[in-house]
């Protein structure tokens, strides 16, 4: 069967079977959403919920996400899981830095958002203060369910080539 | 004759005990000393084998009093299981001598009480900030201190070590290597960062650097009414979190004088002891982990998880669960639940053996663990280890046992304890925990009494919704209990109930108010954390990463 023996209609559906177009971006977007590689900044009680996110019962493995790096360089994605103390500010904003383009920060946890209930002389209240964050996911801790969902989200984000003006616009603080 | 008594009566022949006063209140011994007879009276309280624990070392402020610090110390006897408090007042600018000299462990104690009030213990080799950041000014737990006024940090500090004999820690050899380990690493749990010198692959020196997640919990439960700093409290050791619920309220309800009824202690065994379970089960899979054995924190974790579920049937929620209050129970648990907990320990039975299978007989996992960095059962003591680590160390030290709480006497169970007190008895006796752990489960769930499941007095407990809602007594109780709040006496009590990791203490100072005037936690990480820097002297890297894991350093209780 050849090609100039088809109607039009059928010459598509056949195109359909060995080939598919795309944007090359869309294209891209679509290996970066489902390869996400995470750095698991777990400092607290989020960490040990992160650790249910990677276990067996929820397995993040499922969206593409199980590389787990605990180096910055080989990460994309930095989960920020637990609280951020003033002391531990700068150690975040390195790791962050070091990380390479594209990059992606989820921020799990009230802590992590907001200083949670931790309204104290030693909380940074929100990590947004000194990184950009692209998914915020509520919860003290929040549940597997609920990091999933955020992860999803970023997904979805990746895909559509959302803006992230937050990121666009972030400044490094001057201390670094 | 009490234990008071024949301690005034030995010190009586000793010192001048004119101005010292004797206390006995809440079930607690006190003395008040003055600081000069600090170091003598310690001495003698140690060698005379009256106390072998220094448990805690903290301050308290009080800036309406002419002597505005009280330095408060905790002593243990881990013979007959006697507890004493001495407290020491001290005016702004005074010093008191530091207790370095007679029991090591108190370093980081002290350290910590400077940090916190800027009380000065004379002698001490190191007394720098510990939590708090390096550019940190003031002292944060002082009553004038806000406890929402944050101070940027901006840089963190270079390697560095602890001084020794006079010998400045900021210097380093030219000859060795300087390693920084954290706090952002995979073997560093989270936050915590080890710094070493390096001959080759042996550590010469080593240091760690705490407080990156020093979250202000005392501060916090100093501006909360008690049963709002339960939440709190599921933070501290966030691997076991009902067990820091249970020891808060149980010494809450000391200092109230009221005792739970027979449902709310059962129920509160059962959940302490699947908390020991869940606690061993990351302590043991990370611990695995972190020596490349990523099998058993899978296998381990799928049953951490039916646990979770077990809570979640509970009250809602999976890690941080808040199901205490002060005076019982949040609620009564649901049908069929404890039946579903029987089932799960008899699947934990099968998994224990597996995974002491899987580990406790590798061949690659024994390698790595006997015979590494073992630690004494003199200097466990000295250092203050409490816990599955004391055990190890063969001191078979169990406040379940030693002074029983909660019914625990009455259950059938064995304290495991090691020989060695290396790595590999460590995560012996944690295993081995696990299986007695399920033991007291089962015998409590076969035999639940009726009942209650908290006691009902008004000035105490919030009435139940249908009251609330039903009928203007109950509507007022609820009313004037919010407005109010909960009222212990004027006074203070230490109470400790073995958690997971050892004694977790909490030292209570009530000033009749609706919110804990002073809440110091006595984390048990904490004084085990502190010996890590020579108990990995002189042993490989790979054997310190080996370590940080065997401990079981849990950030949030460890920083709080």
């Amino acid at each position: 069967m050849t090609p100039q023996n088809l109607e039009d209609q059928t010459m598509d559906d056949f195109s359909k079977q060995i080939a598919f177009t795309t944007r090359l971006d869309d294209l891209v977007a679509w290996g970066r959403k489902n390869a996400l590689w995470p750095l698991p900044y777990g400092t607290a009680c989020c960490g040990i919920e992160l650790m249910s996110v990677m276990g067996p019962k929820y397995d993040l493995a499922r969206f593409g996400a199980e590389v787990v790096r605990f180096s910055p360089r080989q990460a994309d994605l930095l989960l920020v899981a637990g609280t951020i103390t003033e002391k531990m500010a700068p150690v975040l904003v390195r790791i962050y830095r070091q990380m390479l383009e594209p990059k992606y920060v989820l921020s799990m946890g009230a802590c992590a958002s907001s200083g949670g209930f931790y309204r104290a002389y030693h909380v940074l209240q929100g990590i947004d203060s000194v990184i950009p964050v692209d998914v915020f996911v509520p919860g003290c801790p929040p549940t597997p369910e609920a990091v999933l969902d955020g992860i999803m989200l970023l997904q979805k984000m990746i895909a559509e080539h959302h803006p992230r003006p937050w990121k666009q616009n972030w400044k490094a603080p001057d201390y670094v | 004759m009490s234990n008071l008594e024949q301690l005034k009566s030995a010190f009586g022949s000793k010192f001048n005990t004119s101005q010292y006063q004797f206390a006995h209140a809440f079930g607690d011994d006190s003395i008040v000393i003055p600081k000069e007879d600090v170091i003598p009276v310690f001495t003698f309280l140690k060698n005379g084998d009256h106390f072998d624990f220094l448990m805690d070392v903290c301050g308290v402020d009080y800036p309406g009093r002419a002597k505005r610090f009280d330095v408060v110390y905790h002593l243990f006897h881990s013979k007959n299981g006697n507890r004493l408090r001495i407290k020491v007042p001290l005016a702004e600018g005074e010093y008191v001598d530091s207790l370095v000299g007679i029991w090591k462990g108190a370093d980081w104690f002290e350290r910590e009480a400077y940090d916190m009030f800027g009380i000065v213990f004379r002698g001490h080799p190191n007394l720098r900030r510990i939590l708090t950041h390096h550019q940190f000014v003031g002292h944060p737990l002082r009553k004038d201190y806000e406890a929402d006024r944050q101070q940027h940090c901006t840089s963190s500090l270079p390697v560095h070590f602890d001084n020794v004999n006079g010998e400045d820690g900021s210097l380093l050899n030219d000859n060795f290597v300087p390693i920084n380990i954290g706090p952002s690493h995979p073997a560093m749990h989270g936050t915590l960062r080890v710094m070493a010198e390096m001959d080759g692959e042996t550590i010469v020196r080593a240091g760690c650097e705490i407080g990156y997640l020093h979250r202000c919990f005392e501060k916090m439960a100093e501006t909360h009414p008690y049963n709002q700093v339960i939440p709190y409290t599921d933070r501290l050791n966030y691997c076991s979190a009902p067990m820091n619920n249970v020891g808060y309220c149980k010494a809450v309800e000391k200092i109230l004088g009221v005792e739970i009824p027979p449902k709310a202690q059962a129920m509160r065994v059962i959940l302490c002891e699947l908390s020991r379970v869940i606690d061993h089960i990351v302590a043991v899979g990370t611990g695995g982990v972190d020596l490349g054995a990523l099998t058993a924190f899978f296998h381990l974790f799928t049953y951490r998880e039916k646990v979770y579920h077990l809570f979640e049937k509970l009250c809602g929620a999976r890690l941080t669960v808040s199901l205490t209050r002060v005076g019982g129970m949040a609620q009564d648990a649901p049908e069929g639940w404890y039946d579903d907990v029987l089932a799960f320990c008899k699947e934990m039975r099968q998994e224990v053996d597996e995974i002491s299978k899987l580990l406790l007989d590798n061949k690659i996992f024994i390698k790595r663990t006997q015979g590494v960095c073992p630690v004494k059962a003199a200097d466990a003591i000295a250092w203050g280890y409490t816990g599955p680590l004391l055990r190890a160390s063969g001191v078979g030290l169990d406040l379940r046992k030693i002074k029983p709480y909660y019914g625990y006497d009455a259950l059938d169970f064995d304290v495991p304890v090691g020989t060695n007190g290396d790595i590999y008895d460590r995560y012996l006796v944690r295993i081995e925990e696990m299986r007695q752990s399920i033991r007291i489960i089962e015998q409590v769930c076969k035999n639940i009494p009726g009942g209650d499941y908290t006691i009902r007095d008004r000035s105490i407990v919030l009435p139940e919704k249908k009251d609330v809602y039903g009928n203007i007594e109950g509507l007022m109780n609820h009313f004037m209990l919010v407005i109010k709040g909960l009222r212990p006496p004027v006074g203070d009590v230490y109470d400790a109930t073995e958690a997971a990791n050892g004694e977790l203490g909490f030292y209570l100072v009530s000033d009749g108010s609706a919110n804990p005037y002073r809440l110091k936690v006595r984390p048990p990480c904490f004084a085990i954390y502190q010996s890590f820097p020579s108990v990995v002297k002189g042993a490989m890297l790979a054997d310190a990463i080996a370590t940080v894991a065997s401990m079981n350093v849990i950030a949030g209780e460890l920083d709080r």
